[in-house]
């Protein structure tokens, strides 16, 4: 990454401003709060996935457990301000414990999957089950099936009546998505986020440099959690209710399709995939011909097949392949010829 | 006396029907290393097959033994040609495609079938043993099980196309070399798995009410089953099986069905936590 961090943060402060102010002329600040909310979730993967090779099938879990976790404290505490940290927290300490199983037991990429899948049915068959009055946290029913609906929503913190809600709500969750990417950016120019993807270049390598590949796998997993606990939340405060289908597996498919179709190994390839996708599934779901899990896993069929390594690194790649071409035309050749000369005749 | 007798006919059926439903993805990922994650839609097209073939008048185990796994079979074909051909060798690649296949199946069938329950009536009555009804059809299922392994087992060890799977499966190379194209194996090969998912689809469809999404109760499931068994095919699948049929069952009658199912995934992760390669990479090493 090329430049300076205030000069990423200026960039990034800059295009979240202009999209903030542009986008809702375009599109209904409801519909772009959700589009927002899931560009956060799939950084979240984008982060884990993307820079540190972990794949996770079961984003959707963390997400879910954020949401839960708002709801139930908002209800028992009654304002949203502790309940909105809550959210961040359990489902990294969660993400915590798990990791730290499954990576101190040096465990591949395959069973890392299963183990995050099942993990992700554990949690939805348990909430599942838990309707009736006696599975309850202090004041909160957690309702099986049906979930938790009337929770206190965000408010201004300190002030328990001021309902942050409409186009107010829009712009907390722009500004806050902003802030996220302003960290994760930070993270990755950060040392533990370069050897975040020196790790997943090259594992065994890593730990004969001498680094703890383990903790430090633990506490890349915690942090994609704890963004999409708050990812969680912040949904959970845009639909007013919690079900257990936030833990569903086709929750998760959808994260890791939209970072898939955005692109892997870039932090603005996951936002726009989500958005994206979102925006296209909101179209589909207007019209009745169709169906739209058709149209999600065509999409995503195709990408692997034909795009592996999504639309924003390959528009990237074309944009400098161009760039470089016009400006030093002559360079490359000079470069590459000699390359493939000598390729040969070692070869 | 009659509770026990109960109790070990549901263990023998919850370890059937685990063997069932993993044997196609087992087959599939044993031997050409590819995970197929829309088994679950495969058994779920088996299922709808088997209630279309019946509704049209065909006899009901003809309808399920042969004209649901020969159809998903075919289907699986041109899959198999169209995408997993292209991604061999590429685990994770084949994972997200077929994920996005089960998704692409799922909107197919909703299309076509329309998003409601069908089904059909079991073709076998109950009958009691001592104070207890049992369902007849479950000796049913333990029979096709039982004799799936022995089929299973009778062509990989007992055949020449056989071998030149396992072959195949260990040197692709090697087979190549010696003239066997490993193109049209691994072709063949996956025919077969769809097959066996369309088998266990169509046998298990008369349990259940048949929905476009029902394939997902089946896959993580199957997933585990055959992940926790390990390399080894057939002793993996009966290992597995029989160790989280039993721990579903034991479960399911002492608490309740979704404790039942919630242990099930609990002893999955910690067998997997506790011997990452598996049973059968652990303990029967070299056996198919």
């Amino acid at each position: 990454m090329p430049g300076s961090l205030t000069r990423d943060a200026i960039t990034i402060a800059l295009v979240t401003g202009v999209l903030v102010w542009v986008l809702p002329l375009i599109i209904g600040t409801y519909t772009l709060t959700v589009l927002v909310i899931y560009g956060m979730l799939a950084l979240s993967l984008g982060l884990i996935w993307g820079f540190g090779g972990i794949l996770c099938f079961g984003q959707a879990a963390f997400f879910g457990l954020g949401a839960y976790a708002y709801a139930i404290s908002a209800i028992n505490i009654g304002e949203s301000t502790l309940p909105m940290f809550l959210a961040v927290l359990v489902p990294a300490a969660f993400a915590a414990l798990l990791g730290a199983m499954m990576f101190y037991g040096r465990l591949g990429d395959v069973y890392l999957g299963v183990i995050t899948l099942v993990v992700t049915l554990i949690l939805f068959k348990t909430v599942n089950s838990t309707a009736g009055p006696q599975y309850a946290i202090g004041n909160a029913r957690l309702g099986g099936f049906n979930g938790i609906p009337g929770f206190p929503t965000l408010n201004v913190p300190g002030l328990p009546d001021a309902y942050i809600w409409g186009d107010g709500y829009f712009y907390v969750c722009a500004a806050l998505l902003g802030l996220v990417y302003m960290l994760v950016t930070a993270l990755l120019r950060s040392s533990f986020g370069r050897v975040a993807v020196g790790i997943r270049e090259n594992e065994t390598r890593m730990s004969l440099m001498g680094y703890d590949v383990r903790a430090r796998k633990t506490v890349m997993f915690a942090i994609g959690a704890a963004i999409a606990g708050l990812a969680g939340a912040l949904f959970a405060n845009w639909a007013e209710i919690v079900t257990p289908s936030l833990f569903s597996l086709g929750q998760s498919a959808e994260i890791i399709i939209w970072c898939i179709v955005g692109g892997l190994g870039t932090r603005l390839g996951p936002v726009l995939g989500a958005a994206g996708l979102a925006y296209l599934k909101f179209l589909l779901g207007q019209q009745a011909l169709i169906d739209n899990a058709l149209v999600t896993g065509l999409v995503l069929v195709l990408f692997v097949l034909f795009l592996p390594k999504g639309i924003v690194p390959a528009l990237s790649g074309l944009w400098n392949f161009g760039f470089v071409r016009w400006r030093l035309p002559g360079h490359i050749h000079q470069r590459r010829r000699p390359r493939g000369r000598e390729r040969t005749r070692n070869g | 006396m009659d509770l026990y007798a109960v109790v070990l006919v549901e263990m023998l059926y919850g370890v059937a029907s685990l063997v069932l439903i993993s044997a196609g993805l087992a087959v599939v990922f044993g031997m050409i290393k590819v995970i197929n994650l829309a088994h679950g839609e495969f058994m779920m097209m088996g299922g709808y097959a088997t209630i279309t073939a019946v509704n049209l008048g065909v006899n009901v185990f003809v309808a399920m033994l042969v004209i649901a796994p020969v159809a998903v079979g075919l289907i699986g074909l041109v899959v198999e040609r169209l995408v997993i051909r292209h991604l061999y060798g590429r685990l994770v690649d084949t994972m997200l495609a077929t994920w996005g296949l089960s998704l692409f199946f799922i909107g197919l069938v909703t299309m076509v079938f329309g998003n409601t329950t069908t089904g059909i009536s079991t073709p076998i009555p109950g009958f009691a043993i001592g104070d207890y009804q049992v369902n007849g059809y479950n000796f049913f299922i333990i029979l096709v099980s039982a004799s799936l392994l022995v089929v299973m087992l009778s062509v990989l060890k007992g055949t020449r196309s056989g071998l030149i799977a396992r072959g195949t499966m260990q040197r692709p190379d090697m087979a190549a070399a010696l003239g066997y194209n490993p193109d049209r194996i691994n072709m063949a090969t996956f025919f077969c798995g769809s097959a066996l998912s369309g088998l266990a689809g169509a046998v298990l469809a008369p349990l259940v009410g048949l929905v476009p999404t029902s394939g997902g109760a089946y896959i993580a499931k199957a997933f585990i089953t055959v992940i926790a068994g390990g390399p080894s095919l057939i002793a993996g699948l009966l290992s597995s099986a029989s160790l989280f049929g039993a721990v579903n069952q034991i479960f399911t009658f002492a608490i309740s069905p979704v404790v039942g199912e919630v242990a099930l995934l609990v002893a999955a992760v910690v067998l997997l936590r506790v011997l990452p390669k598996g049973v059968t990479g652990t303990f029967f090493k070299g056996r198919p």
